[in-house]
């Protein structure tokens, strides 16, 4: 399945947000993600299905002002 | 001072950005005294770790964080970066910024008072980076912010406060309601200002992060905001116009023609 993760166009074979973000490498991370604009807690992950197509970001804490 | 129930002893809120390395912003923390940083939320990938490593720098620090919406241009946005923000720092507080005009990154009040309403229903507790218009404030309180964030200038322009007038009616309008001036401070000196206008706190970044020696300024910050709340509450004198003479002239020596 071809999605977009923070822009960029990835192949995944994963059904759900959660496996998706196994495969990518962010297990166990800091994270906080959302679905084509709209934010996906980390508890609705496993229940949030993707399709092909579908944009996900993943953000990590960062300095700020 | 408190926000939103938080009872602090700093009157000093810091920014974590732009520091040389992680090193120097940890010791200027320190040296700041802040119990409060602000801090922001980007995109990494898979195999960065660069978020994690500042997450577990500020953990050992100890001090709460305002996650910000920094970059965000609409309502939308923001509020979906908020809520990103709620779960990633396991809180509530939120600095909202809706930036409307990328040249001074001067707010754009009709989202700000738009997203505050709709993230202050969903139980988050608004700190809005706003201007010093009275009635975008009072919109702001409406919508249910108990914290009011007016910029002194444009964000890292190191200019003070812009507007003194306007400032200072927003301090007199709004007695109760803890006043924070965010943005666009360059020296201590611009903090001590504000501080002895009554304002109850200052969020700077720039003028610490990026001085020849941030440790330093953050001290000298963090004494400037200590001696401008101790004049605030020793009562200033009013300027005048005319020289009115400090060494009493009664008893002087008659020693002219």
């Amino acid at each position: 399945m071809r999605i977009f993760l923070n822009d960029e166009v990835r192949d995944v074979d994963a059904g759900t947000l959660a496996t998706a973000l196994d495969v990518l490498g962010f297990g166990g991370r800091k994270i906080a993600t959302a679905v084509n604009g709209r934010f996906v807690a980390a508890t609705a992950r496993p229940g949030t299905k993707l399709a092909d197509g579908d944009r996900i970001e993943v953000v990590a804490p960062m300095q700020g002002g | 001072m408190s926000f939103y129930g938080v009872e602090l002893g700093s009157r000093l809120l810091l920014g974590t950005a732009r520091y040389p390395s992680p090193a120097v912003l940890a010791e200027a923390i320190k040296a700041s005294k802040a119990e409060v940083v602000t801090v922001s939320l980007r995109r990494e990938s898979g195999s960065e770790r660069a978020g994690q490593a500042f997450w577990s720098l500020v953990r050992e620090l100890g001090v709460r964080v305002l996650p910000n919406t920094a970059g965000c241009h609409s309502v939308k946005e923001a509020v979906t970066t908020a809520h990103m923000a709620r779960e990633l720092f396991d809180t509530t507080w939120i600095k909202l910024e809706v930036i409307g005009e990328s040249d001074t990154l001067q707010p754009d009040v009709f989202g700000l008072v738009e997203a505050a309403r709709i993230l202050s229903e969903d139980g988050f507790e608004v700190f809005p980076y706003t201007t010093e218009d009275l009635v975008v404030a009072d919109r702001l309180v409406e919508a249910g912010c108990r914290v009011l964030m007016p910029w002194g200038a444009p964000i890292g322009s190191a200019r003070g406060l812009n507007n003194v007038y306007g400032l200072k009616s927003l301090r007199a309008h709004f007695p109760d309601i803890p006043l924070v001036v965010d943005a666009g401070l360059g020296v201590p000196s611009h903090a001590a200002a504000a501080m002895e206008m009554g304002y109850d706190a200052v969020l700077l970044n720039t003028a610490v992060a990026e001085a020849g020696d941030p440790v330093a300024m953050a001290r000298a910050f963090a004494l400037a905001v200590e001696a401008g709340r101790i004049a605030f509450l020793a009562q200033p004198l009013e300027p005048r116009d005319m020289a009115a003479p400090s060494t009493p002239v009664i008893g002087k020596a008659a020693l002219g023609d």
